[in-house]
């Protein structure tokens, strides 16, 4: 691996060295990466590809159908980017921005409609047969956060929630990716996607139960 | 013969939460969403039930293991790819 995930460059980089006094490319912001873009350093653009490039991938797979298709959503919105270049105003993050461009592109190609039909999906977020006639949980929830702080592999852990996130229902999936794997705000989430703040909040909800509840239901104790 | 019980609670606060409401408050709960009369309620129902305290904390964990998952590395052939896509918009003037 080249880099690793959060902006931390490690091991593997098959470039040259670079000068001394240079930054480390973790280290350098968006901003300065973008200073030296417009000065037509190809590194800072491979650097923002560096940044960037694997949080798009994962966007763009969110909304076609096939790997090959979202590399080339993700190609495309390089682009855009850069001949958009000027445009940006720095009003939004640039990952913000990068994200904009790519959802424009990504439904633009079509491909979502075919797949994915929309489901309704408007019961109870919790099984309603785990309360009681009361109201009052009948089959509580299991425990299973020390099981996934403690007792498993970081790496296996990761590997168990991208597949669970691959599990959600494709719009649900986008603001969970959004909101909480990219760490975007609300407002960013909605801006992105193109929602409204309660359509947000509301696809945030039912996505965020159903990753609780296959969480449970993978690492959780006693079989219900 | 039905029993009609006195509303005993008629003139005070509005009823208590119970767990399967809470649950479907958590999100609005945890973005700042709900009145301030909802989220005392939240919160006097969280102080006496250890279930939905759990649930809360689990949603806490949830977020907290999503925020974690690493995005795929830049494969060599991407890099390349992106390289020679710069290099190509530079040319284009």
């Amino acid at each position: 691996m080249d880099w690793g995930g959060r902006g931390e460059s490690v091991m593997g980089d098959p470039r040259p060295p670079r000068a001394e006094g240079d930054t480390l490319p973790a280290m350098d912001s968006d901003e300065e990466l973008l200073r030296r873009l417009r000065a037509g350093d190809e590194r800072g653009f491979v650097d923002l590809v560096e940044r960037h490039n694997g949080a798009m991938l994962r966007l763009a797979l969110s909304f076609v159908p096939s790997r090959a298709v979202a590399e080339e959503v993700v190609q495309d919105t390089w682009l855009a980017a850069l001949r958009g270049l000027g445009a940006f105003e720095g009003r939004s993050s640039l990952k913000t921005w990068l994200f904009t461009i790519l959802v424009n592109r990504a439904r633009t190609t079509g491909v979502r409609e075919a797949r994915s039909v929309p489901i309704a999906d408007a019961g109870p977020v919790v099984d309603a047969s785990r309360f009681g006639p009361d109201g009052g949980w009948a089959v509580p929830p299991e425990h299973w956060i020390e099981e996934a702080e403690n007792r498993i592999d970081a790496v296996k852990l990761s590997e168990l929630l991208r597949v669970l996130l691959d599990t959600l229902p494709a719009r649900q999936r986008e603001v969970v990716l959004l909101r909480d794997v990219e760490e975007l705000t609300s407002a960013d989430v909605c801006e992105v996607l193109a929602i409204s703040e309660a359509n947000q909040r509301v696809l945030l909800h039912r996505g965020r139960a159903r990753l609780r509840q296959a969480l449970e239901s993978e690492l959780g104790g006693a079989p219900r | 013969m039905r029993i009609r019980f006195p509303r005993l609670r008629a003139r005070s606060r509005q009823p208590e939460l119970v767990c399967q409401q809470v649950v479907e408050l958590v999100t609005d709960y945890l973005e700042g969403a709900l009145s301030d009369a909802d989220r005392q309620r939240f919160d006097r129902h969280l102080a006496g039930c250890p279930h939905c305290t759990e649930y809360l904390a689990q949603m806490r964990e949830t977020i907290r293991l999503a925020g974690r998952v690493a995005p795929e590395d830049l494969t060599p052939a991407m890099r390349t790819d992106l390289t020679d896509l710069y290099r190509r918009w530079q040319a284009e003037g």
